[in-house]
């Protein structure tokens, strides 16, 4: 078989060349032009993220395969399978270059439709197209609609627009250049400087900056470093690292293989969740391709650097994204963190010197590198440089993945980004960090987010889960939510957080029941202090936060729980009761029909009413009744 | 050694660079309370007990884990530090049995000790507790999870033994130890050695107390009860009385064995000469016959089912004499029922023991020299202490009494058993002198003394080299088989005890709290004990003990004998792991 | 929550003893090997009875405490078999704003059985899960490796018959 390693740059150049004509119809329509004729007519592009793959985007890669066939021009139209889009919401996702029409939730029976009619025939499926491109008879692009325009794509710069089981995609767009630079041009204090300059602070949640991490590592002296990456995303709707891992998956190892050799290390591992079966094959395909071609393995770039990557599945712990846990984890025991320091930049993985960045970290690492570190520095705010993902979800109407520069306020998020709230409501809280973050409130909604904004209120960017509330969201409600997680994530090891955190939840159970008192509230405070104040790792001191936020914001939800023994936004069930309006009730039975309990009593055509003491709070009657006569409190 | 400056308290002192806070501490005369850290076993920073604040920190910090450096500056008693600990405390109580009048570590639990000092709600906290079931299916030890704290020593400490039996199991809330797939401990391959009921700073883990079937025996007119003291339970005993650790209280121990009832007080010591007799003789036979080498004692029953279980391939290396224990009350059931006209059934036979897995051995096949058990009940050194309680008995007014003869007649040799090493030298004393065929002068055998994991001699005996090994504690026992499996080693004779640094430390032993274990070297401070009552010994080797003569004229003939391997003899099974 | 022992016999095939060797045999030298080998005998076996963790345990020279105590930290880790379908509910903040707590109880008193248990004809298992990261779709379940969106209760029994057939 013929080498396909890769021994210099101007041989990755040769590669990039040959394979950027058929890329380039995606980037802009000049660039279509200038390559017409050279490649593919047309570039079909359908999102192969777990969004989509979800609803069915496979079946649709291969109908649309098929139908090409019948139609007999499957040479002349290029279907690529890519990572994700961002815009989940809308899924099955696709877009068809060079016009760029973007088709959101695409059904099979679409497909040939789309084949006939702008495949064949060159008109874009105007009533398929997602409504906001669709301007009268002006179709806009994607980077036009209100949830791309304020973007900015650095991170996610690839997914979506390669397909990541070709190594030769990544390398199209300038792939393993990053690499070939370091190895060739930098020497590893350069690499160390440059990241340090570019003010990059960790992805994860804590925000450490990366360079200094970097630096830590490389000053000490060891046989063997190692260089880990931080997949085992685990936060409640947060799935940016999976993105990244699916669309572009060897931005990553490009990555590591640049942080091995800053620090020495020639050994890496990715530690990723099990549950991204997705991602962890993207990853497989990545690493064997990149062995194949030389970027990873010995003698990169013929450099004499040796750099390699094992894959580690996570088995389902959400302590793992700690990062002592995550190193115990691929020691092969039970993922319990240890106790710092040592910190991991002295005695990591197998007790040597180690560094953990996350995906999205990683992921910005060789755009970095290639254009420089003012150029990332130039983005975001003074001491939060770049951009961050955030996945947007909740009670949102476009939910899905944005990338945006530091320092966006929520407000834009929310409203232009996000599309506001749906079905009118109004908003109420958006929730970061997930269970380790907080709430910020409505007082908050011009908020700059960025790393010390965020803690300074209470709450943390955190993985960048961005979770949008209206009105109808329980402040109490989420806090106990969160905390459930938390305790049924908590590893046992450390008391306040085996023992605290379960209090706690006991106490917020015995609130939202009704049974709460204002003393519970005083000792929910004081245990929360205390766990966040004494435990061994950042699991249990931040688990706290989405109660100490909740109180500090919306502490009167808590009162009304206690005192009035009501839940303000009609969650929490056992203090909600049901009524009949007796100026609405047409006396139809309906209601009374449905009701599991027999609660509702009432004769034809007179208002019925609800036995309160009966009533198990199910809402079937509310959802039955025609006329609006049932409400809860 | 290089030192850092730092702060404690506003004290200043100077400690070695890499002292925790809490090594540091010490130096300025400032305690930190402990729970899960026991020293060179178990540093995890779990309990969060021993918290403290150090400036500049975000958050209180473990002292027990947590390294000086220069210039740092830590705060032991601030309101912070009181509040999270007693609120540290106050959560553990509130998954907690907190029956502490029942328990019998009342007054030796260091849980209860801390609630106390820092005056703890133990109601504070009411939930959900931990459900979880009594374990007491083994021989020697009864586990009571509603009781245990997670520190997870004692989980620490059946790894350092090496065989894990033990562990955390679930995660968060329900993380409990136990065994695999929620097995019982005697349906585990446990060597019952005890290592985890030392460790444990409550009482989730108690030795099987029997003594009320001693005081039962007592009690009963018709029963000859018989005690028998392994040698170091007097070097031990007396720290359960608040007595210094190292203290020898072997004439108030046997005054205390009378006062309690037993018929007859008699001392291991004289079963340790005894094994040294047939234990020498069988060694001088396999080096003279061609026997399997090296050969290894046999003496500590938690090796013996090491090996039984583990390290089965050196089952024919295993003496096969008796424990002294087991030589002791054969001893009593053969020669001295004989002798005095009573009929072995109607002898009870107690042995203080420094050990659990004793309990484990007297309901071993093959240990009946006269058809009943040599030895019916084994006690801990601790159940012993609670027996003198129960009794009234003020033991440290108690007179010095002596141990009656001739079993419990013994030699320096005979106490040495309850140190690391003591087997080995006593052996070396005996067959020395036979294998030279004079009285030699020298006794002590420095070499094989001492708390190191091995301990190695090579010794010009008789014409030829004899090389000997000594090697106490599991783990380093392991590494020790492997290497003379793979030929690495060669040894004729090798001393292995079961717990680290042998029967001084054994699992039945008066328990130290870890705030005395983290900074005192109890080990050596007991064996230092042992090691004076042998100088102190008018005779030094078992051979020369007059009533092993007595024993072997009358009744055994000679070591080795038909008679001898009848009743002080015995052997061993290959046992699954699974 | 405790996992759940299996207490239905063991039958193993040769087959399969022979791949979890070639398995073990492969990790034998790796560091950390306990995970990736449970993993692939999950994967061989589809839970991790007494029998498989033995062998792992001997395989790997580890002690079958320390096998078990990693398997039951780790939620992926089965002790009893799934069934023929698992039905997974995604308890993620998205989907639980949207509702898949309710999904979650339909499905209990639909199969008659809690959360982490298998219907007795093993056909259906049920288990909670965190954000598969299908928020977009929210509310969803998975039944083996068919996702499930937009969810509400009445759904439910549709998509339980689909596989009974």
């Amino acid at each position: 078989m013929e080498s396909l390693t890769i021994n210099s740059l101007s041989e990755l150049q040769e590669i990039k060349a040959r394979e950027y004509v058929h890329v380039a119809m995606r980037k802009s329509a000049d660039e279509a032009k200038k390559y017409e004729g050279q490649t593919y007519r047309k570039n079909v592009l359908i999102c192969g993220g777990t969004g989509c793959t979800s609803s069915s985007s496979e079946l649709l890669i291969s109908t649309m395969k098929d139908e090409l066939k019948k139609k007999g021009i499957d040479n002349e139209i290029n279907v690529v399978r890519t990572g994700c889009f961002g815009l989940c919401a809308l899924g099955p996702i696709m877009i068809v270059y060079p016009e760029g029409s973007f088709y959101s939730r695409v059904k099979v029976e679409d497909i040939p439709r789309i084949v006939e009619e702008h495949l064949v025939n060159g008109n874009v499926v105007k009533d398929l197209l997602y409504d906001e491109t669709v301007d009268g008879d002006n179709i806009k692009s994607l980077n036009e609609t209100a949830f791309y325009a304020k973007q900015k794509r650095v991170a996610l710069r690839n997914c979506g627009v390669i397909n990541p089981e070709d190594i030769k995609e990544y390398i199209a767009v300038d792939g393993y250049k990053a690499l070939n630079k370091v190895l060739t041009e930098m020497s590893t204090t350069e690499v160390i400087e440059t990241v340090k300059a570019s003010g990059l602070r960790g992805r994860g949640g804590g925000g450490f900056p990366t360079g200094l991490k970097w630096q830590f590592a490389a000053a000490n002296q060891a046989d063997q470093k190692y260089v880990c990456c931080n997949a085992d995303e685990g936060d409640p709707g947060a799935f940016m690292d999976r993105s990244v891992l699916e669309g572009d998956p060897h931005a990553v190892l490009e990555a590591m293989a640049i942080a091995g050799y800053a620090i020495g290390a020639t050994q890496g591992y990715i530690y990723v969740r099990a549950e991204y079966p997705i991602a962890v094959k993207r990853l497989q395909i990545a690493i064997k391709q990149a062995r194949e071609y030389g970027m990873l393995g010995k003698n990169i770039f013929g450099t004499g650097f040796n750099f390699d990557i094992e894959l580690r599945l996570g088995a389902g712990a959400f302590v793992c994204g700690e990062e002592t846990a995550l190193m115990t984890s691929i020691e092969g025991k039970r993922g319990e963190p240890r106790p710092r320091p040592p910190f991991p930049a002295v005695k990591g993985l197998f007790g040597k010197p180690t560094i953990l960045n996350n995906v999205e970290s990683y992921a910005n690492i060789p755009r970095i590198i290639l254009n420089g570190a003012e150029w990332f520095a130039s983005m975001g705010t003074e001491k939060a440089k770049g951009t961050k993902v955030f996945a947007l979800g909740g009670k949102i109407k476009h939910t899905g993945l944005v990338e945006i520069p530091m320092g966006t306020t929520l407000r834009e998020v929310v409203e232009e980004i996000g599309g506001g709230i749906p079905n009118g409501k109004k908003f109420k809280a958006a929730q970061t960090g997930g269970p380790s973050g907080g709430c910020i409130p409505m007082e908050h909604f011009d908020i700059p987010l960025d790393y010390d904004n965020l803690i300074s209120i209470g709450s943390m960017v955190g993985s960048g889960g961005l979770i949008i509330m209206d009105e109808d969201s329980c402040m109490v409600d989420i806090a106990k939510f969160f905390l459930e997680f938390t305790v049924d994530e908590s590893c046992g090891k450390c008391t306040p957080c085996r023992i605290g955190t379960r209090r706690l939840l006991e106490i917020l159970e015995k609130i939202t029941s009704g049974n709460g008192t204002l003393e519970d509230i005083d000792k929910l405070e004081e245990l929360c202090y205390y766990i966040k104040n004494n435990s061994l790792c950042g699991l249990g001191q931040t688990a706290p936060n989405p109660i100490l936020s909740t109180l500090r914001y919306f502490r009167d939800e808590y009162v009304a729980h206690v005192v009035d023994k009501k839940c303000p936004a009609g969650v929490c069930k056992d203090l909600l009761s049901y009524t009949i309006d007796a100026d609405k009730c047409k006396g139809c039975t309906a209601c009374a029909r449905k009701c599991p309990v027999g609660a509702i009593s009432g004769s034809v055509k007179n208002p019925h009413t609800i036995d309160a003491s009966k009533c198990i709070k199910c809402g079937a009657c509310m959802a039955t009744c025609k006329f609006g006569a049932i409400s809860k409190q | 050694m290089d030192m850092v400056n730092i702060k404690i308290n506003g004290i200043e002192v100077s400690v070695p660079q890499g002292s925790t806070i809490l090594e540091a501490a010490r130096y300025a005369g400032i305690e930190i309370p402990t729970l899960c850290y026991l020293k060179k076993i178990n540093a995890i920073g779990a309990c969060r007990i021993c918290v403290v604040e150090v400036k500049g920190a975000r958050s209180l910090v473990a002292a027990c884990v947590y390294p000086v450096n220069e210039g740092m500056e830590v705060f032991t008693n601030t309101p912070a530090v009181r509040s999270s600990r007693k609120m540290t405390l106050e959560l553990i109580l509130s998954n907690h049995d907190k029956k502490c009048l029942s328990c019998v570590r009342s007054g030796s639990c260091e849980l209860q000790k801390l609630c106390n000092d820092y005056g703890v709600d133990e109601t504070k906290f009411e939930g959900a507790v931990t459900p979880s079931e009594i374990d007491d299916s083994a021989a020697h030890l009864v586990r009571n999870n509603k009781k245990c704290i997670l520190c997870r020593r004692c989980v620490a400490a059946c790894r350092e033994q090496y065989v894990s039996v033990i562990g955390a199991n679930a995660r968060g809330f329900d993380t409990n130890i136990g065994c695999s797939f929620e097995k019982k401990l005697a349906e585990v391959p446990c060597i019952s050695c005890g290592q985890c009921i030392v460790a444990c700073p409550t009482g989730a883990l108690t030795e099987k107390d029997q003594i009320d079937e001693v005081f039962a025996a007592i009690a009963d007119p018709k029963k000859y009860v018989v005690v028998h003291t392994a040698p170091s339970i007097r070097v031990t005993l007396g720290e359960s009385f608040g007595m210094p650790i190292g203290t020898n209280v072997e004439g108030k121990m046997v005054a205390a064995l009378r006062r309690l009832g037993f018929d007859k007080v008699f001392d291991t010591d004289f079963g340790a000469d005894l094994t040294i007799m047939e234990e020498a003789n069988e060694f001088l036979d396999r080096v003279k016959n061609g026997g399997t080498l090296p050969m290894i004692t046999s003496c500590s029953p938690g090796w013996v089912k090491f090996a039984e279980i583990y390290y089965p391939e050196f089952i024919p290396n295993l003496s096969t004499c008796k424990s002294p224990q087991q030589m002791e009350g054969a001893t009593i059931k053969t020669w001295y029922a004989q002798k005095n006209g009573i009929d072995p059934k109607d002898i009870v036979c107690v042995s203080i023991m420094p050990c659990t897995a004793k309990k484990f051995e007297v309901k071993r096949d093959d240990q009946s020299a006269a058809g009943v058990p040599d030895v019916d009940i084994a006690l801990t050194t601790r159940e012993l202490a609670r027996m003198i309680e129960r009794a009234g008995i003020n033991f440290q007014l108690l007179p010095d009494e002596k141990f009656d003869s001739i079993l419990g007649d013994s030699t320096g040799a005979g106490v040495i058993f309850g140190s690391s090493g003591g087997v080995m030298e006593a052996a070396l004393r005996t067959a020395a002198d036979v294998l030279e065929g004079k009285d030699l002068e020298n006794v002590d055998y420095h070499e094989v003394r001492g708390m190191d994991d091995v301990k190695e001699a090579t010794y010009h005996i008789g014409g030829m080299d004899v090389n000997v090994a000594v090697c106490s504690g599991l783990s380093n026992v392991a590494k020790l088989l492997d290497a003379v499996k793979a030929g690495e080693k060669n040894y004729h004779f090798i001393e292995i005890m079961c717990c680290p640094g042998g029967c001084i430390n054994g699992g039945g032993q008066p328990i130290q709290p870890a705030s005395v274990r983290n900074f005192v070297d109890v080990k050596g401070l007991r064996s230092k004990a042992i090691y004076e009552a042998d100088a102190n010994m008018p005779i030094r080797k078992s051979h020369q003990s007059p009533a092993i003569k007595v024993v072997y004229d009358e009744f055994f003939g000679e070591p080795g004998s038909h008679k001898a391997h009848e009743c002080l003899h015995t052997s061993y099974v290959a046992r699954e792991k699974y | 929550m405790q996992k759940r022992i299996s207490t239905l016999p063991f039958n193993g095939t040769a087959e399969q003893k022979s791949r979890l060797d070639a398995v073990i045999a492969e990790h034998k030298s790796q560091r950390g090997a306990v995970m990736p080998v449970l993993q692939a005998a999950q994967e061989i076996y589809g839970y991790l009875p007494i029998e498989v963790q033995e062998m792992i345990a001997e395989g790997l020279g580890v002690s079958l405490e320390e096998v078990y105590g990693v398997s039951t930290f780790y939620s992926q880790f089965a002790l009893s078999p799934k069934g023929k379908y698992n039905i997974s509910v995604c308890l993620g903040t998205a989907c639980y704003v949207k509702g898949s707590g309710d999904l979650l109880d339909k499905l209990v008193e639909e199969l008659k059985i809690q959360p982490e248990e298998c219907t007795s004809d093993g056909m259906f298992s049920l288990t909670a899960c965190r954000c598969i990261g299908a928020c977009g779709l929210a509310p969803v379940l998975t039944v083996n490796d068919d996702v499930y969106g937009r969810l509400v209760p009445k759904d439910i029994p549709g998509i339980i018959a689909k596989y009974r057939q």
